[in-house]
């Protein structure tokens, strides 16, 4: 395979990936690494590096289209960054000292996770606790705008919440994902910050996680142009493909299927890291 | 309360860094392809090797080396200074949040931005733990 039959494939690769990724809400990004590294047997640092990418670029050309609908809170997503950003770069300074088998294996597992969690419907927590008062302090009740007005929410466990940042954080600069599947959890069922803010929330803080491990991967050598390139270009065109259809499209069938596919790449990830393949 | 109309509400801070951020991902991805068609061009023939990790060279790690390598249009380095332009795309999302909340006089925030760039730039310039 010369240089422009590789990059083709790739970049197609990642268009589908970002495409699928983009509507299923799933994000392009937790298959970028397995699908470089399985299907066209990239080292997983390198893919690693490329998939970052591919996350920062999805994150923020959405941020644009979320923003209108006046979900997201800018303070709640900044304090937590706090959590995310330094545990990004303690995953990626892990990453580079850890070896590829190992990544692989956690890759898979969490990978598992993901799908598991994905498959599962969304406990809606009610009851009227008290709102933290550190959140108060902090400012980060808001309002959001639902069919009936603007609603008022309040944000519970703060230090929870910040503690689960540290950790979404750690995986996405060990793993090159996202975590927003974390992200969303942490936000949505420990500070019970409603659905629709906690993703909105969750994508404005993905671009700046994904950056600061970049960072740290670029530094290190770990981002290929050659690699990078239709990755990146693959994955943003995708992506807002999927953005434009998601309002029309059945997405129950594709979320299966999608769910799918991770867990097969799951299985693989970790047989063949445990094998000492990747 | 009293509402001061010239200060910015969230709202509007987040649709300006909104937009901020959607020119700048085109501005990456239109580098980024600038630079993959002349080293698809010039490496056309050539057999890529990703299976054996030896890293990048050094020029192309760092922001002055990317920057020196993109002026003599050196195909990887010019797909590396769009890549590098989109990292620093969340990074200008902070600093824009940053001078918003200076704006509003929100203290707290200031400061919790301030150590989010920290931790960026730290990453960014190579840092090491």
């Amino acid at each position: 395979m010369n240089v422009l039959e590789f990059s083709v494939l790739i970049w197609l690769a990642s268009l589908l990936a970002g495409f699928l990724g983009a509507l299923t809400g799933l994000g392009g990004g937790v298959v970028i690494v397995p699908l470089l590294a399985l299907g066209f047997g990239v080292d997983i640092r390198y893919a690693i590096g490329a998939s970052l990418i591919s996350v920062i670029a999805t994150s923020s050309s959405a941020a644009a289209a979320y923003v209108k609908e006046g979900f997201s809170n800018i303070r709640i997503g900044m304090f937590l960054e706090i959590a995310t950003t330094t545990g990004a770069v303690v995953g990626a300074s892990i990453a580079s000292r850890m070896p590829t088998t190992t990544i692989a294996i956690i890759f898979g597992v969490v990978l598992l996770i993901s799908a598991y969690l994905s498959s599962v419907t969304r406990r809606e927590r009610e009851g009227q606790n008290q709102p933290d008062p550190l959140a108060t302090h902090l400012r980060m009740n808001g309002s959001y705008p639902t069919p009936n007005g603007q609603e008022q929410y309040q944000v519970h466990a703060v230090p929870a919440g910040f503690s689960l940042m540290f950790i979404a954080g750690a995986l996405s600069g060990l793993l090159g994902i996202g975590s927003g599947a974390l992200k969303v959890i942490a936000m949505d069922q420990v500070m019970r910050i409603p659905f629709k803010v906690s993703t909105t929330t969750s994508n404005f803080m993905i671009g700046v996680t994904a950056a600061a491990s970049a960072g740290v991967y670029l530094n290190r050598g770990y981002v290929d142009p050659g690699l990078a390139m239709p990755v990146m270009l693959g994955v943003l065109i995708g992506s807002l493909m999927g953005t434009r259809l998601l309002v029309t499209a059945k997405t129950r069938i594709l979320r299966i299927i999608f769910a799918l596919v991770i867990f097969v790449m799951a299985l693989e990830m970790i047989y063949n890291g445990i094998a000492g393949r990747l | 309360m009293f509402k001061n109309s010239f200060r910015l509400t969230d709202q509007q801070v987040e649709t300006m860094i909104g937009n901020l951020l959607r020119i700048s991902v085109i501005i990456a991805a239109l580098v980024v392809l600038l630079g993959g068609v002349i080293y698809l061009i010039h490496f056309m023939g050539t057999h890529p090797d990703y299976r054996v990790f030896t890293g990048e060279p050094r020029d192309l790690r760092t922001v002055s080396g990317i920057l020196r390598d993109s002026l003599t249009i050196h195909s990887r380095g010019i797909i590396q200074l769009g890549l590098l332009v989109l990292i620093a795309t969340p990074v200008a999302r902070v600093i824009l949040a940053l001078f918003a909340f200076a704006l509003q006089r929100d203290r707290i925030y200031v400061v919790v931005c301030l150590i989010v760039l920290t931790v960026l730039i730290y990453s960014l310039s190579g840092g090491r733990l």
